[in-house]
């Protein structure tokens, strides 16, 4: 949670300082609950991961400087600067690389999960994390309902922030509560308060670990608040002052930390050493990446398909302009 | 013994189901029922557990492929009719389409498409897709025009390691027969000559393939010798065996059952004229159907989509030009 927390507000100022093309879209207020959803996985599992589940992705195993090179668009990174900031991942490793269409990883997810079943993978679970705004789409509709047909170890978490992008819950679904939805698929519904670590500690193993031993597809449907703007373009203006000051609007990392000195897990002064020590991290992997190599247009095989006898020729010979923007310079 | 369009794609697919483990089928009705047109006809009796009947979620059975294809296996997803690949249209050209460049893990789909035009069926149940998924990048896109190419571009296809279209033409499913299934094919990607001329070159592909080489039987009475290349795959265009012809004949006369906007006779035209302007004793010409939906009646329907009569008419023009 911490090094999440960290890396996204250094990431954060990067981007204010011009240095990041394109969005960076913080996990802010969401990362108790990411965080315990990538704990609660091991790494044979499957995990789609959408735009603030940075925590989570890291609790999963992926390694800082992944979304460092990915947001910085380093040529090492694992999308190579042909994706950017939160679209990374490993399929072949059961980690996603979610595309921008809400609801869409669902079904990819139910895939992998269909796969290994036939293969005769055995305790397989496969994660999908959405917002309040994936619940609207037609995707989620047939990915749930698929995963229930299938009756496959599916986890769908629903992070229920309040908004997607500006618009409010009320102009984005009727029902009274997104967890009733669950029982018009056959779906077992959980419910927890996203802001409170211990309590998605506890929950979110235990609908994994339900899954895992056959009990079909899970929905989780956390509360809490967005913290931020959707992205770091966003202000977030829209956000209703009553919310800020309510439960849900706590700060889920001070909830973890006043939790953990509680339990004396840890004291005041362990948590700031901790925090130091997370930035010198944070500074030094952003310190590496920023000395890496950008793409290069020349060097890119512009080749979308695998089978290589099979690329038009006519259509890709099409050479890059030296003075195009992103072009390397003179 | 003769064998259809059909039969071909059922034969097809039974092979490829019996030679690769990896290969599963998933699709509406495709199960104990065996499809609406019966490509998959007791497949399911022959391989338990393999072939799948899915929910009326064209976006979720493309995602299911998706996922599956990243595992290894080598899904076949039949879409009822071409039409309603609409409704998967997401999953296909974002998700299975991008999934190589952004990952470089291969995407093995093969997309059964039945498509095109048959009198009856109306602006739902009629539409030809190739040039839509032609205009993606991360797709290969195939149209056999025969029940050869039916049975050899489709295992061609679960060869692969990238999805692909396969555009089937209803039209050709029942009518079109073959004396055996093929011993060998052409190689994917390369298109054929389907009858060989000096006069004329007609560049067309799947069903329009039959209505042109019946055009080159009525004008070879008129004293035209006309040339039928057969694309066999849309994407890759098979350029250099249309250059060829076009350099012997020096007319060209593209046809294709989509709509006239774009597409494929568009693609066709546009790369002869740029590149081969010089061997062109004529301007190039190309024959669509109508830029409407596609009719209900057989009066219209008829009317709306390229005929041999209206090939020969445009060849004929052509000739004389």
């Amino acid at each position: 949670m911490l090094l999440a927390r960290v890396a996204e507000e250094k990431i954060a100022s990067l981007y204010r300082a011009g240095k990041i093309h394109g969005g960076v879209f913080l996990g802010r207020g969401q990362e108790a609950l990411s965080v315990a959803a990538g704990l609660a996985l091991r790494k044979s599992d499957v995990f789609a991961p959408l735009i603030r589940d940075g925590a989570g992705r890291l609790a999963f195993g992926e390694p800082l400087i992944d979304a460092v090179r990915t947001y910085l668009g380093s040529r090492l990174g694992p999308m190579r600067g042909r994706d950017g900031n939160v679209h990374r991942g490993y399929p072949r490793e059961g980690y996603l690389p979610m595309i921008s269409h809400l609801g869409a990883m669902i079904s990819v997810v139910n895939g992998v999960l269909f796969a290994r079943r036939m293969k005769g993978i055995p305790d397989v679970v496969g994660l999908a994390s959405v917002g309040d705004g994936a619940t609207s789409t037609g995707s989620f509709h047939e990915g749930l309902n698929q995963a229930a047909v299938e009756r496959l170890p599916l986890v769908l978490l629903i992070a229920n922030n309040q908004y997607a992008y500006s618009t409010p819950n009320h102009r984005q679904f009727a029902c009274r509560d997104l967890a009733d939805k669950a029982a018009g698929y056959g779906v077992t519904c959980h419910t927890v308060d996203g802001t409170d670590f211990m309590e998605c500690l506890r929950v979110l193993p235990a609908v994994v670990a339900r899954a895992r031993e056959g009990g079909g597809p899970q929905m989780v449907v956390a509360r809490l608040l967005r913290l931020c703007g959707h992205g770091e373009h966003d202000d977030a203006g829209y956000i209703a002052p009553e919310f800020k000051t309510s439960a849900l609007g706590r700060d889920c990392l001070h909830v973890a930390e006043e939790q953990m000195m509680q339990e004396q897990a840890v004291n005041a002064a362990e948590l700031e050493a901790w925090r130091i020590e997370t930035m010198e991290k944070v500074e030094r992997v952003i310190a590496r990446v920023q000395r890496e190599p950008a793409p290069d247009p020349f060097q890119e095989d512009w080749r979308a398909i695998q089978t290589a006898h099979l690329v038009e020729v006519s259509a890709s010979a099409n050479p890059v302009d030296s003075r195009a923007p992103g072009a390397p310079q003179p | 013994m003769s064998v259809t369009y059909l039969e071909a794609i059922r034969a097809a697919q039974a092979r490829a189901l019996a030679e690769d483990p990896r290969v599963f089928i998933y699709g509406q009705d495709v199960g104990a029922f065996g499809g609406a047109f019966k490509a998959t006809k007791n497949l399911i009796a022959e391989f338990p557990g393999r072939v799948l009947d899915a929910p009326i979620s064209e976006d979720a059975m493309m995602g299911l492929a998706v996922g599956a294809a990243i595992e290894g296996l080598r899904p076949i997803i039949e879409m009822q009719f071409a039409d309603f690949s609409t409704a998967g249209f997401n999953q296909i050209v974002n998700q299975a389409a991008t999934l190589f460049w952004r990952t470089q893990v291969p995407c093995p789909i093969v997309i059964r498409l039945p498509g095109g035009g048959t009198s009856g069926s109306g602006p739902f149940h009629s539409q030809n897709m190739e040039a839509v998924y032609a205009h993606y990048p991360g797709l290969v896109v195939l149209t056999p025009a025969t029940v050869e190419d039916a049975y050899s571009l489709l295992l061609a296809a679960v060869a692969l390691e990238d999805p692909v279209i396969f555009c089937e033409h209803k039209l050709l499913y029942y009518h079109l027969k073959a004396e055996a299934l093929p011993n060998e094919a052409l190689p994917l990607g390369k298109a054929r000559l389907a009858r060989e001329g000096r006069d004329l070159t007609i560049v067309t592909y799947s069903a329009m393939v039959h209505e042109a080489l019946a055009v080159a039987q009525e004008l070879c009475l008129e004293g035209w010798e006309i040339e039928v290349v057969d694309l066999r795959s849309v994407k890759p265009l098979d350029t250099d065996t249309v250059m060829a012809s076009v350099a012997r004949t020096g007319r060209l006369l593209c046809v294709g059952e989509s709509w006239p906007w774009g597409g494929v006779t568009a693609e066709v035209i546009a790369r002869v004229v740029s590149e081969g302007f010089d061997l062109l004793d004529a301007p190039p010409q190309r024959l669509n159907a109508k830029d409407t939906p596609v009719p209900f009646h057989p009066n219209l329907w008829a009317a709306h989509r390229p005929t041999a009569r209206s090939i020969a008419a445009a060849a004929r023009t052509l000739l004389r030009s």
